[in-house]
Formats: C-alpha cells, structure tokens, sequence
C-alpha cells in the first residue's frame, strides 16, 4: 500500500467527527448488550436501568438448555472449521498451481454461498435435504455452515500463496526435500499464519451463523438458534444478555486475532521479498 | 557414483521443450565438461533458462534425454539429481535464520546436529559471511542474501552448480566483485557451474566456455576468446560485442567475394588519407560522419566510399576531444589486417 | 517410500491438480449447486390446495401465486427497504472510509480497520439484538429523546402510514436503522478499498490546476470511489433483500421477502412456493451482479 506518511494531509475537524462518529455507531450498540447484564429488571428493557445486580451470571450458568446449546455450536463451528480449512487450503493450492482454464469460476463458486441472500442457501439446502429424506440432524447443521465458511479459509490461504514466492518451494525440493518434506519444512510454516486466521474467521462465521442454520437443523438449538428464540418471543431476558455478551466475547476475540495476523502480514509483505 | 573426468557433467540428446506452440528450446544438442565454468548467454526467451531448468528438475522436456555424468535424469524430480541451484530471487526461506536456511540440505539428508553446526560455520565464511547464522534473511542486504544462497547450494556439494542470472539484481560495483568471488570460489571447490545471464560482458569475464543462445537454439559454443573474435552467426557477432557486418556488394568490393564478414570496431585503424600499408592489410576510404569522445575512446562513424559505412573505436592514446571532434567531415583511410575480418554464415 | 510417491506424482502434475481440486468441487457442486438445482426444480412443483401434498408435477401454478397482489406489495415493500438501506449505507460509509483511505496514519490505520472488520464478521444475531434493547419503548433512546425534549419530531415521524408506527420498535424506520447499522461494515471496506487505489498524486494534481478541496473531492474523489460504492451496494442490497431475522425482530407484522419465504416453507410446509420466492432475490441479484460487473465494482470486491 502506497503510505506516504510525511505527506499525508490533515482531516478537517467535521472528517475526523463523522469518521469517529461512526465508529461510535457501530460499536456502542454492543456495550449497551453488556450494560444490560447487570439489570434487575427481568420484564423490560428500562433504561436507566432500575438497579445493579450480577446475579444473572450464576443463573445463566446453571443453565442446562445453554450448556447444550454452547456445546453443540462449538462442536458444529469446529467441525465445520475442520472441513472448510481441509477443502479451501486444497482448492487455494489448486488454483495458485496452476493457470487450468476456469479458474475464475472456482473462486465464484466458491464465494457464491455469502454473495447470495442466506435464506436462499438456506431454502435451497432444506429443500435438497428434504427433498432426498435425509433426517435433520447435526450432520446437516455442519455441511450448511462447511458451504459458506470454505470460502474463508479459501480466500485467507490464497492470498497468503500468492505472496509466497514460487521459487521457494523449487528451491527446496531442489536443496533434496521430497514433496512431503517441502510441504512441512516449507510450505507450512508459510501458510500457518493463513490457516489460523481463515480457521478463526470461519469459526466465528460458524458459531453465530442463524439464517442458514434455522432450515437445517431438526430439534438441535445451538446458542443463536436459542437467541433467536427469545427475539421474537423474549422469555428470559436477563439471561440472553448474559449469552449475548458470551457470544460477542467468543467471535471478537478469534476475529481480533485473524484480522491483527492478517494485518501484520501485509505490513511484514515488502521485507520476506 | 564417481565422477569420471571424460564423462561430460551435463550431456544435451536432442532436448526440446515446447509450451504449446512457442519452442522455448528446440532439439538442443550440449556437452558441458567436468570442471567448467559454463556460461549460457542469451537474450530473455532465448531458451537458456529453460535449459537450465530442465536441468536442476523443474521443467522436464518434452522430448529428448538430458545426462549428468552419463545418468538420465530428464524424468527424475529435482530432489534425485546431485545439482543443486542459486535462484534469480535468492529463494531464501524467510521463516528461518541463515544459518538454518543453509543447513536445510544437510537437515533433510538427517545429518546430525553437530555436523551441520560445523559444515554451516565453515560455508558461511568461504562466502564470508562469518557470525551470520542468526540473522534471518529479511536482515541482510542484497549482496549478502546471495552468500547465503549460492553457500545454502553449495553446502550439499553437488555435482553441479546452477546459477540463473545471480548477479541480476545487485548494483555495478558490487557485482562486478561478486563476479571475481564467484570465479575464485569455483576454483577452490572444483564444481562444474552452470551460468545463466544475458550479460555479455560478464559471461566473457568469467566463463571458461560459453554458449550463445537465440530463440531456443544454440548459436555458438566456444571460449571467450573464440565467442568474442570468432563469431559464427550474425547474431553473435552482433550480441557479443558490437561488430562491423559487411554483406553483399560492399563485401565483393573490399574482399573479392559476397561471402558476409565481420570486423570489430577496434581493429580497425583510422589514419590519414594516403597512408602506406602492407599487403596482409586492406585499405579504404571514407568520410568521418559522426564523432563520439567516450573518455577512454571515441567511437567514429565513416561512410565508405562507393556506399556502406563502418563503426571505428579508438583508444585516446593521445588526443583530447577537441581533436577528435575536429576529424567530423574529414577524409579518412581505414585498414585492417586481414585476419581479424571474421567470414560468417547467413 | 514417501520419496517414492512423491515422485509417483511429480511425474502425474496433472493427476495432482485432480486430488486437489477434487474434494472441494465436488463438495460445492454436490452439496451447493445441487441444493440449488434442487430449489429450482421446486419452485416448478406445487402443492395440492386440499391435501396439502406435494405434487411432483412441472407447473407454472405457483409462480402464477408469486404475482399476487399480497405477494407483489411484499416485493416492492423488500425493494424499497433494501434500496434506501444501500443509500443511506453510502451516504454514512463514506467519511469514515475517506478518513481510513487518506488521513489516517499507518498505526491508527490498522486498529480502524479491525474495527470495522469486526462488527463485519460477528455476532450478526447478537448485534441485532442490541437494537431491541435500544428501541424498546423503556428503552434508552426513548430515554435519550426524552432527555432532549424530542418526543414531538419523533411521534410526527412515526405518524406517517408507510414508514411509522406505534413505537421505533414496530416501525420501519427502526427496521431501516437496524438495517444500516448491521450491514454498513460491508459498505466501508468496499468504499475504503476503491479510495485507497486513488493515487495521491491525483489529488494534488488536481489542486495545482486551481481546485478548491471540494471541488477536488466532487470531481476527482468521488467519481473514482464509485466502483468502490457499487460494490459496497451488491452486499448492502442483497443482504437485505434475503434477511427475515430483523423483519422478525424489529418492525411490525407486514412480511418482507425473507419472512415470506421463511413461514411458507415452515408454518405454511410450501416448499414450492417458498422457492418460487426466493428466485426474486436470485434474479435480482445476478441482474445487479452483471451491472455491477459492467460498471468496473468487482476490482474493488
């Protein structure tokens, strides 16, 4: 990226408000969630809030249906993880191989599953599950979110691929290394950082992921599924900001950790030349 | 295996290899002997990268046989030829210090620890590169990431050493020492190098013998001195050097015959007109059509009389340019000895 | 021996190429295209009006049901909403991208866009429900308005027919909020993308030729972000065409294209028709996708 940071010019003082004022507009809203955990109220949303308590923790904790829920969105967000960074490292390495005719429609096939409105990946999901009798089931929870969070994995390692010089990989197999040995001493330690952040951006997109989620589970509640449930019908809303809160703790921080890798490789891009 | 000194290092059958209709080489027949340094000079698509690509393993051909000490390897990977490579971009591993990255041949041939520590420390100062194990590559300068890489491919003492264009990206003077330290390290290992460049002048410094390629074929394979005085093609006499063609009429003129032949501007002495020459010289007249004062030398440009025109260098033994500029417009006498004009083949 | 197969397929470059490619194809086109496909051929069946069976017959009958007068004020309703969603999206999108792209300094740079990048990839239902606390009649904009003496603008915005209603909550316009702030990151990075690769020097140039900074910003800046914007616009648009969480969340009981889609496949078991729906957004969006393409946004995708 072109930097000139002598030269770089002032923003006038209306830039720089609106700029921090949406900022502000796109983060407050989430502390507000954080606020509201400490409400006694159990039957309002009131603001100011009518008093301080931090008794909703404990409840939230005692809460089987929860502990179910948060189980079973890690176990689909990992297992997905698993599959979307298996499938999207293969088709990155593919594509950086080799210049094969069609290229351009792997990576649009690829993209396809979030270009497109959720419901319709959803819908269309459902009526392929429903259509062939296959029982609703965690299964089908995992290959939903696999179809979107490919793409993820996908698009972080191929990037990562194209900074990595090609000589590199001959000049190992060149100093002796057979593929396998190339892979592990050389193109791993490459691609690594890649991995963690596409498997980080992938989990989160997994463990909060509801659209598609609503038409391919069966009886599962993962933890926005239950969400989801008290949005339209808010039965216990102290605990749901309890489990928002959690939820919001649970994607930043992968999310902080794949964008500051993501960052500091390209920082980092101009040196490994 | 040994390696018999009459059996070339590298031997060429016929290799071709083409990407779809473009033969980047086409039907390149090589010898390349035990010991030398081998230069492949060319312009880019010449071929001679490709040659020398199919010979560490990275490019097969798509047809013909390429031999190391009698050995085909033209279908082996790059990891079963004993030749190991200095890549143009260095290639230098940048997750891992220059100590790692030299011993990383070593590594995968699980030499033990201790012995890597030694043979490391004992490459990193033959490329004088003493105490710099630690450093990771993106810490070091151009020059020095080239030491690293020509001692990372020297350190498995291959049977042959690959060089594409190494010295590409450093500046004049740097490179100019690096072409002495190459020559002298070749010279204390006794490897056979293999070196690609377009460089004309520095294939000629430091090549025992060259071979000029042009649009996958080779044009001329001899010694500096033969490549330099002795081109066989028009596109040596005029890639190596600058040349003097003379063709066709004028040919028949000056030498009796149409047969096209070369003269290097330097041999050609530039004297006044009527001056006396013997009869192993020849002699023509001519009118000085532009001066060019070059410090060392002036390049002159003269018509000939009775049509063509030559290119003349002189060294500026004694005059200074306000007397070479004054010769513009004069009439000139050009000789040279006969046995520096080079009869060449269309 | 791995030395073996390792040159058992150095020598088969192609049948490389294959084992890579293989497993990820084949799942997309299998589990997605095929879904997809399955949709398709869905939206052709129709649904017995007395047994309410599927019947697995070629038909045109439940497009025909697509155009109902209900069905045709949901579409436009969708339309409307998701196209002042990507209005306001870019009118609001644009300083803080303009800031990121030229003024920022590098360090600052770099935190601004992980806080833009954040809010992108996470928590869409968490965030979402942000909103319901923060309009809920108790809640604390009321509050807020309150503070300010702003009952009055309020209540006379929320009069009007279309776009009002009985508290923010149940309204449109809260919808419309909603709506800009969950998919404005993806309006942002787009915009700050396509600002990012105006070159400095353009800028100056124009300023040496006499302009004022706005006219600079009119004539130079802002033409060349507009890949930028459309790309942006292709997220923003689509986003909200096919969302049915926040319809559901927030706003009131008139349905949006998702919450169609949504009960005739669940409460209402219309398959057929749910799929017959969701082709709107799909041919939509790859009539938008190809305009976009034209206009030059998928550099700055």
């Amino acid at each position: 990226m072109p930097s000139n940071t002598s030269s770089r010019p002032k923003a006038s003082l209306g830039l720089t408000l609106a700029a921090f004022g949406t900022l502000l507009f796109l983060h407050v809203p989430m502390w507000i969630i954080f606020l509201y955990t400490f409400t006694p109220d159990e039957t309002t949303y009131k603001f100011p809030l009518p008093g301080f308590t931090t008794k909703w923790f404990g409840i939230a904790l005692q809460r089987a249906d929860l502990w179910r829920s948060l189980t079973l969105s890690l176990q689909v967000a990992a297992i997905a993880t698993f599959i979307a960074l298996i499938l999207g490292t293969l088709a990155a390495a593919a594509v950086y191989r080799s210049k094969f005719f069609g290229r351009e429609s792997i990576s649009f096939l690829l993209v396809l599953p979030i270009a497109l409105p959720g419901i319709v990946t959803g819908i269309a999901l459902r009526s392929a599950i429903g259509g062939l009798d296959i029982p609703f089931s965690f299964w089908t929870i995992v290959i939903g979110h696999a179809t979107f969070c490919v793409v993820v994995v996908y698009n972080n390692v191929l990037a990562r691929f194209r900074r990595t010089s090609a000589t590199m990989i001959e000049a190992s197999m060149d100093l002796g290394a057979n593929s396998f040995q190339t892979f592990r001493h050389v193109v791993l330690p490459n691609i690594a950082t890649a991995l963690l952040a596409g498997g980080m951006l992938a989990f989160a997109l997994s463990f909060d992921e509801v659209i598609v989620t609503t038409f391919t589970a069966g009886q599962q509640t993962t933890l926005p599924i239950w969400i989801f449930s008290q949005l339209s019908r808010p039965r216990d809303r102290p605990v749901t900001n309890v489990v928002a809160t959690f939820v919001i703790l649970i994607t930043f921080i992968p999310i902080f950790i794949a964008q500051k890798i993501s960052a500091d490789a390209s920082d980092t891009e101009g040196d490994s030349k | 295996m040994t390696n018999n000194p009459s059996t070339p290092a590298i031997r060429f059958n016929k290799v071709s290899r083409h990407f779809g209709d473009v033969k980047a080489v086409d039907e390149v027949d090589l010898e390349i002997i035990n010991g030398e340094f081998f230069s492949m000079l060319g312009p880019s698509g010449s071929g001679k990268t490709t040659c020398l690509r199919m010979i560490a393993g990275f490019d097969r051909p798509t047809s013909g046989s390429i031999y190391l000490y009698g050995q085909d390897v033209s279908n082996l990977p790059p990891y079963e030829r004993d030749v190991n490579t200095v890549f143009q971009d260095y290639a230098l591993f940048p997750h891992m210090n220059v100590g790692d990255n030299v011993a990383y041949g070593l590594m995968i041939k699980k030499v033990s620890k201790a012995e890597r520590t030694k043979r490391v420390d004992e490459m990193l100062e033959l490329v004088q590169l003493k105490g710099f194990a630690g450093r990771k590559p993106s810490q070091l300068s151009g020059g020095q990431r080239q030491r690293v890489a020509l001692a990372r491919a020297l350190i498995n003492h291959p049977k042959v050493l690959l060089l594409d264009e190494p010295l590409g990206a450093l500046d004049l003077k740097l490179r100019q020492q690096m072409q002495i330290e190459l020559k002298n390290i070749q010279k204390q290992v006794g490897i056979t190098f293999i070196f690609v460049t377009h460089d004309q002048e520095e294939a000629i410094t430091m090549s025992d013998r060259i071979a000029v390629f042009n649009q996958g074929k080779i044009e001329q394979i001899g010694s500096p001195s033969q490549i330099y005085e002795r081109p066989a093609s028009t596109f040596v006499a005029g890639f190596v050097g600058t040349s003097n063609l003379i063709q066709g009429e004028a040919a028949k003129r000056i030498n009796g015959s149409d047969q096209t032949f070369s003269i290097r501007p330097e041999k050609i002495h530039l004297g006044s007109l009527g001056e006396k020459n013997g009869s192993d010289m020849i002699s023509l007249d001519g009118v000085v059509r532009d001066v060019v004062y070059l410090g060392l030398y002036t390049r002159y440009l003269v018509d000939i009389d009775g049509g063509g025109d030559l290119i003349v260098i002189q060294q500026n033994l004694k005059t200074t340019s306000m007397d070479v500029l004054s010769i513009k417009g004069q009439k000139v006498r050009l000789s040279w000895h006969k046995e520096h004009m080079v009869s060449i083949g269309v | 021996m791995l030395t073996r197969i390792s040159t058992y397929f150095y020598q088969r470059q192609r049948l490389v190429l294959f084992l890579l490619l293989a497993p990820p194809l084949l799942y997309m086109l299998v589990v997605y295209l095929g879904s997809l496909f399955s949709l398709l051929i869905n939206s052709f069946y129709s649904i017995d009006d007395f047994s309410g069976m599927l019947i697995r017959e070629f038909t045109l009958k439940t497009y025909g049901q697509i155009f109902s007068p209900a069905n045709r004020e949901i579409f436009l309703r969708t339309a409307s909403m998701a196209l002042s969603v990507t209005f306001a999206s870019a009118l609001i999108a644009f300083p803080l991208a303009y800031y990121i792209a030229k003024f920022a300094p590098p360090r600052l740079k770099t935190w601004l866009l992980i806080g833009v990048t954040i809010p992108l990839w996470s928590s869409y239902l968490v965030r979402v429900y942000a909103w319901k606390l923060i309009l809920a009649k108790e809640g604390i904009l009321s509050w807020f308005i309150n503070l300010l003496h702003l009952n009055g603008p309020l209540d006379w915005l929320l009069s009007f027919e279309n776009i009002g209603g009985s508290s923010l909550a149940l309204s449109p316009i809260g919808m419309f909020i909603v709506f800009v702030y969950i998919w404005l990151p993806y309006m942002i990075i787009p915009i700050q993308t396509a600002l990012e690769r105006v070159p400095g020097s353009l800028v100056e140039a124009s300023g040496d030729l006499g302009a004022k900074p706005l006219q600079t910003f009119r004539t130079v800046i802002l033409p060349l972000s507009f890949p930028g914007v459309i790309a942006g616009s292709i997220f923003t648009f689509s986003l909200t065409m096919g969302d049915f969480i926040i319809p559901l969340a927030i706003g009131n009981s008139k349905f949006f294209i998702g919450q169609a889609v949504y009960s005739y496949q669940g409460t209402g078991g219309n398959v057929p028709l749910a799929a017959a729906m969701t082709m709107g957004p799909v041919v939509i969006m790859i009539v938008y996708l190809l305009i976009a393409r034209k206009l030059g946004a998928f550099d700055a995708l």
